[in-house]
Formats: structure tokens, C-alpha cells, sequence
């Protein structure tokens, strides 16, 4: 598939679950019980993107000794519980993650 | 002052604090799309026709790791399910809508424009109303287009020894830490973590996305069944 059609589809999905909320979707479709186990979809679905990033390395590898990842993203970690700020959190680990690859 | 006019003023005010985390995740979204191999021209057309900040950077990581389209397209829809969450709220706001507006109005329809017209959904009754969520998807989305082009630009100067791609993980940690205090979506968290990293070169055409995240779903139906008290 070329680059511009995965494009397009990726915008039409992206696209169809936002007409779909607004089009389609009416409140008696949703119980409480579903919207409730929805709610946890980011909890769910974003981890998945955030610990293979951190602990393996680019060929799928198992990377746990002298890897600065995973102590910037722990301190990232707990300014974003401490601070509640997204900023923070990105910021935070940015600067952990150089402040460890380059000054030690 | 026309009423629309002075609605969609409002929309625009409204949502503009939230715009500043959104500042950082265009940058980094242009950077690491040049950086991957996409040309200035298909990041400025992801932004353009996918408009939407976790479903972009998904596509790349997704696409730097060599998943298939396929794979690559259920995961952004994955992605997005957490959409189908507002649709019970705001579909009653705007169901008197003509077709033509619930189509422009559902391409700006993006988490921060969603957060802010909802609060005022609740609170208008006018029929403009509509126009606050118009305001507020324009200006995310005037943002999410001049932050990518100024990604697309210094991309081409940032040195690929700053390890930018590990902004990926940051962001969407940071988009997860008003989850951190609550019991079970930590171990929602550390299941679909768990799981996606085990899985990442077992899970075939790289659907680790999709299992983990189906996984932890389904441990999050279970612990909230038990009852247990999330907080």
C-alpha cells in the first residue's frame, strides 16, 4: 500500500468514529456498564505503545541494562503524578533522558 | 455582534489553555515523521487529513516498526474507540444538525474541542450552540497544522543523536497521568505494558497493539465487575 493511501485510510477511520459519535451513536445505546469499561481504553491502549518504546530497542530486543529510558521515564512518571501537567511530564523526561546520555 | 459569530468567539477562548500541550506534540509529531523517512508533504497531508494527535503517532510508530497497513489501520482504530465514549454525550447536542454540518463539524471534533463545548453544551440551550465546538476544532486544528510544518522545518536540523522518538512514550505517558492514582487502571496499565512488550516479536503482523490493548480491556471489564474501589 503507498504512503498516501495508508494516509487516507487512517484519516477516513479516524474520521468514521468521530461522525459515528455524533451521526449515529444515541445515549440509549451505551448502558452505564459499557461507558464505564470505555473509559479505561487510553489505560489500555497507550501502554502498548509506551513500554515497547522504553525497553526494547530498535530490533525487538530485551534492552534493561544501561538503557536511560527507563529511569526518564520513571522521573517522567512521577512528575506527572506529582505536577497533574502534561507539559511537565514530557519536559521532565526529555531533560532526565539528556541530562543522562550526555552529562553521565 | 452575530449571535454564531460571538458563539464561535467564545469556542475559540474556550479551548485556547488547552492548546499549549498541543504545542509540543505537533513539533515532535513533524520532527519524528521526517526523521522515519516521510516526506515534508505526506506529514503535512497526515495532519491535514488525519487530524488527530494519537492516531499520527501511532501511524509512525507503527510504520517505523514495519507493520503492515492493515495492522497499522486497525491500530489507529483502536486508537480512536476511546471516541465512541463521547458519543453518547454530545450526539443529543447536535443530532438537530443537517448532515453537511455533522460531517465538518465531526472532522474538528478532537478531544480539547470535545472537553470544552461539552462543559458549554450543558450549560446553552441556544441553537448556535453548535458553533462553540466549530470555534474550538478550528483553532486545534490552525494549531495542529502550524506546529507540524515548524516540526516538518526543524526536523531538518535536529541531530538524530537527541533521541527524539522517546518523546513518543512521554507524550502518551503524559497523556495518562490523571490515571496513576487510580488502582485499577494502573494495573490496566501494567497488563497492556506487559503484554505489548512480551508480545512485540511474538504477536504476528505486529498486532501487539491490538492484543495488548483487547487484553487489558478485558481486565478492566473483570476488576470492575469485582467492585473494586478505583481510587
Amino acid at each position: 500500500m503507498s504512503n498516501w493511501l495508508l494516509i487516507i485510510y487512517c484519516g477516513l477511520i479516524t474520521f468514521l468514529t468521530r461522525f459515528s459519535m455524533i451521526a449515529l451513536l444515541k445515549k440509549e445505546m451505551f448502558n452505564d456498564r459499557i461507558r464505564e469499561i470505555l473509559s479505561f481504553v487510553p489505560s489500555a491502549i497507550f501502554p502498548a505503545i509506551i513500554f515497547p518504546a522504553i525497553f526494547l530497542d530498535n530490533s525487538g530486543d530485551f534492552q534493561l541494562e544501561n538503557n536511560p529510558k527507563i529511569m526518564a521515564a520513571i522521573i517522567a512518571m512521577l512528575i506527572g503524578i506529582i505536577s497533574q501537567n502534561i507539559i511537565a511530564t514530557i519536559i521532565s523526561g526529555l531533560a532526565s533522558y539528556w541530562f543522562l546520555i550526555f552529562m553521565v | 455582534m452575530n449571535n454564531k459569530f460571538r458563539v464561535f468567539l467564545k469556542g475559540i477562548f474556550d479551548v485556547s489553555p488547552l492548546m499549549i500541550p498541543v504545542v509540543p506534540f505537533g513539533l515532535i509529531f513533524g520532527v519524528l515523521s521526517i526523521d522515519i523517512g516521510f516526506s515534508p508533504i505526506e506529514t503535512m497531508g497526515m495532519s491535514l487529513i488525519v487530524f488527530g494527535g494519537a492516531s499520527q503517532i501511532v501511524l509512525l510508530q507503527l510504520f517505523s516498526g514495519g507493520a503492515s497497513s492493515l495492522v497499522i489501520i486497525s491500530s489507529v482504530g483502536a486508537v480512536n474507540s476511546r471516541h465512541l465514549l463521547y458519543g453518547a454525550v454530545v450526539s443529543e447536542h447536535l443530532s438537530d444538525l443537517k448532515l453537511v454540518w455533522k460531517i465538518v463539524i465531526s472532522y474538528f471534533l478532537v478531544d480539547q474541542a470535545f472537553a470544552r463545548s461539552n462543559e458549554y453544551f450543558k450549560k446553552n440551550k441556544d441553537n448556535d450552540k453548535y458553533f462553540h465546538l466549530f470555534g474550538g476544532g478550528i483553532t486545534c486544528w490552525v494549531i495542529w497544522q502550524t506546529t507540524t510544518f515548524l516540526g516538518i522545518v526543524l526536523g531538518s536540523f535536529i541531530p538524530e543523536k537527541l533521541g527524539l522518538s522517546f518523546a513518543v512514550p512521554l507524550t502518551f505517558l503524559a497523556l495518562l497521568v490523571n490515571d496513576f492514582r487510580k488502582l485499577i487502571n494502573v494495573i490496566v496499565i501494567i497488563i497492556s505494558g506487559l503484554v505489548a512488550t512480551f508480545g512485540f516479536n511474538y504477536v504476528p503482523y505486529k498486532a501487539y497493539v491490538i492484543v495488548a490493548g483487547v487484553t487489558a480491556l478485558l481486565t478492566a471489564a473483570i476488576l470492575t465487575k469485582l467492585n473494586i474501589k478505583n481510587e
